[in-house]
């Protein structure tokens, strides 16, 4: 006889359940969506949080991380407040296109949507929804419990579609930033069309308050055409006690050129999960992350890179900091379809240490089922050089800095990666704040 | 003459291993001591002992700067105070521009002994004619520091540090090592430049060759750990005659 052992549910998700029973009738969208909620809902609850037992999930178990579920934050009065306005700072002077993201909800009032470019168009996910004209369910991640929630429960968010040949020479800054001062659950989703040959800087920033456990479930999704370009820079910098999981879906076209990079330095539990499938030939994608953890937060960053046409390129580089108790993770598999040949596929993770407690788990894989490629991996974990450190040192320069210019070299290479000389150098400062932060 | 470094009766000790057995040694002011020795004489653990390198352990003696005790300080502290270390084999920090790393240090200097710290173009400045009087390429200060650079571009650079920090006590370990001729002299004629009344050098050496181009005022022969012979310049010449061999022996 088979017993399907079932775990006990836990508070988190009892309370999810309860949340999804009541909210369900009152979220965006028609009979069809609500549907595909339904089906999300059931899909996750099948599975329940992921645990350590389940493989993607196995260095970050939710099941112990998530104690309870918020309630959903209330529309928020984002119009008068400050924090909403203040938001996003890092890119500010840069003159990027604020869309300002509160709570949970697209604010039109506070973004920046004068001047719209020509064949560019942006509307909120909740506008999109109720005219049955967004398709929820995320088909890279598959079966992913978060992303599951993430459509069961999608409330808000942007939607951006550029039309083809038009290159967007002003980067779009989708600010979210969570402001209530009562723990609350946000689900947004975003999506973004990049028509042929259409060109884009897209920047988020993701943060909210140091006192408030509030939790974050977002998603992105992106069909990006062929010959298309985009840069797409991700920063979570959210509150010291905040629950972030992050779900990006990326459908990249022939000859298109993607350029990945996330940075994150904030939130006590961080997961950024990355489904990206190169669908055309020629496709060339690069995606750099850098992860800058101290005090007792979690981050994980777990990419899949899925080679589904022949000679395309991709490289991935992470590179993790951390300090204190904090935990870095990173998983990322890179797959070769069969009949993807001349795949050229590089993953490189690198860890630096800086305290006897941190740690690090690094975990490369590579799936080829074509046999005319070039894929590679590796992964380092280590401290800071000694031997670098001390001839730093006899050169005058205390230890401290010293440490913290080893450091902003390890990061460096990650950040150069990032074509704009603008964006490139308000990463550095955020790294130097970081830095500057230690004591 | 006024004392700049005085070691008194050195011992020191790396992994439970006894290098330095009770050196004495005194360099003035305005003075070039040249230190020769056989391989494992602890010519290398002196300098790195000076400088504060992390690992050694000091089990005796006593060493004054200035007055100062050299060894109650931090690697960084003791630069400031105006030491440096030419080091024998210069570290590769990828990731750290060259001319980042000069305008780091030399203000990190200035800033702990109150002085004012240079601007960025202040500094480009100075290092750019030092550059130039190094035969060093311009384009090199935009690379990572020794990142790629040839054993001689990586030894004028330690003289360029060198001449930008303007310390008062030059140590130069085996700077001759991984140098060809024209890449000696040019380091040689480098270090002459900073020759001064106010300023001392311990110049490390296997060879005597790099003293016919940096002449020494004062040759101590180091061996087990101790300074077993002193004397002037023709000393050097002696040693390249007749090896090491009777100092060994004598310190055995």
């Amino acid at each position: 006889m088979n017993a399907e052992i079932r775990p006990v549910k836990t508070a988190a998700e009892i309370g999810l359940t309860d949340l999804f029973a009541a909210a369900r009738k009152d979220l965006p969208g028609g009979s069809s969506t609500e549907a595909i909620r339904s089906d999300a809902f059931d899909r996750f609850a099948a599975q329940g949080l992921p645990h350590s037992r389940v493989e993607a999930w196995k260095y970050t178990d939710l099941r112990r991380l998530v104690r309870d579920a918020k309630p959903l934050a209330p529309r928020p009065e984002a119009i008068a407040n400050p924090a909403a306005r203040e938001a996003g700072a890092v890119f500010a002077g840069l003159g990027v296109r604020r869309l300002l993201i509160v709570d949970g909800a697209f604010i039109p009032e506070l973004s920046d949507l004068a001047g719209l470019e020509a064949g560019v168009r942006i509307r909120a996910t909740v506008g999109a929804l109720e005219a049955d004209e967004m398709v929820l369910p995320l088909e890279v991640a598959g079966t992913d419990p978060v992303a599951a929630l993430n459509t069961a429960f999608a409330c808000d968010g942007v939607v951006i579609t550029v039309a083809a040949n038009v290159v967007v020479e002003r980067p779009i800054h989708l600010v979210f930033v969570t402001t209530g001062a009562a723990p609350a659950a946000m689900f947004t989703r975003s999506r973004l069309e990049l028509c042929h040959r259409a060109s884009l800087t897209l920047v988020e920033t993701h943060e909210g308050p140091a006192q408030s456990d509030y939790q974050v479930n977002t998603a992105m999704q992106m069909d990006i055409g062929d010959k298309a370009n985009l840069d797409h820079i991700k920063i979570t910098s959210e509150g010291a006690a905040a629950l972030h999981l992050a779900t990006l879906e990326a459908s990249i076209g022939a000859g298109a050129n993607y350029r990945e990079f996330g940075f994150t330095t904030g939130g006590a539990v961080v997961r950024n999960q990355l489904f990206l499938r190169l669908a055309g030939e020629g496709t060339i994608v690069s995606v750099h992350q850098a992860s800058l953890l101290a005090g007792r937060q979690h981050a994980d960053t777990t990419l899949t890179v899925d080679h589904a046409a022949a000679g395309s390129q991709s490289r991935e580089v992470f590179k993790a900091v951390v300090d204190d108790e904090a935990r870095a993770v990173f998983q990322g598999r890179i797959t070769v379809q069969p009949g993807a040949q001349q795949t050229d596929a590089r993953m490189m993770a690198r860890a630096l240490l800086l305290s006897d407690e941190a740690v690090a788990n690094c975990k490369p894989e590579l799936e080829i089922f074509a046999d005319d490629v070039q894929c590679g991996h590796g992964t380092t974990t280590g401290a800071l050089d000694d031997q670098l450190k001390f001839y730093l040192m006899a050169r005058g320069i205390p230890e401290k800095e010293a440490e913290a210019l080893l450091i902003q070299a390890f990061v460096g290479e990650v950040i150069d990666a990032v074509a704009r000389e603008d964006l490139r150098d308000a990463l550095s400062r955020t790294m130097h704040d970081w830095l500057e932060g230690r004591e | 003459m006024t004392v700049l470094l005085e070691i008194r009766g050195l011992k020191a000790e790396i992994d439970g291993r006894q290098i330095l057995n009770g050196l004495d040694l005194t360099v003035n002011k305005g003075e070039i001591h040249a230190i020769m020795g056989p391989n494992g004489a602890g010519k290398s653990t002196l300098s790195y002992v000076l400088s504060g390198k992390p690992g050694y352990e000091i089990t005796g003696g006593e060493v004054f700067f200035n007055g100062e005790d050299l060894l109650a300080m931090d690697p960084d502290e003791r630069a400031a105070k105006g030491l440096f270390l030419a080091f024998q084999y210069p570290l590769e920090i990828p990731g750290v521009a060259t001319l980042t790393f000069l305008r780091t240090a030399l203000n990190a200097q200035r800033k702990k002994r109150g002085e004012e710290e240079l601007s960025s173009p202040d500094v480009l400045k100075r290092v750019r004619e030092l550059a130039k009087q190094l035969s060093i390429d311009p384009e090199m200060l935009k690379r990572p520091l020794n990142v790629g650079f040839s054993g001689g571009e990586k030894k004028r650079n330690e003289t360029l540090q060198m001449a930008l920090l303007e310390p008062k006590l030059c140590v130069l370990d085996e700077t001759d090592s991984g140098l060809d001729i024209d890449a000696l002299r040019i380091v040689a004629d480098g270090v002459n430049r900073l020759r001064a009344n106010d300023r001392g050098m311990i110049v490390i050496t296997h060879y005597q060759r790099l003293l016919d181009y940096i002449v020494p005022d004062v040759v101590h022969v180091l061996s087990a750990g101790r300074i077993v012979k002193t004397g002037g310049k023709e000393l050097a010449l002696e040693l390249e005659a007749t090896g090491y061999a009777q100092y060994q022996s004598e310190a055995a």
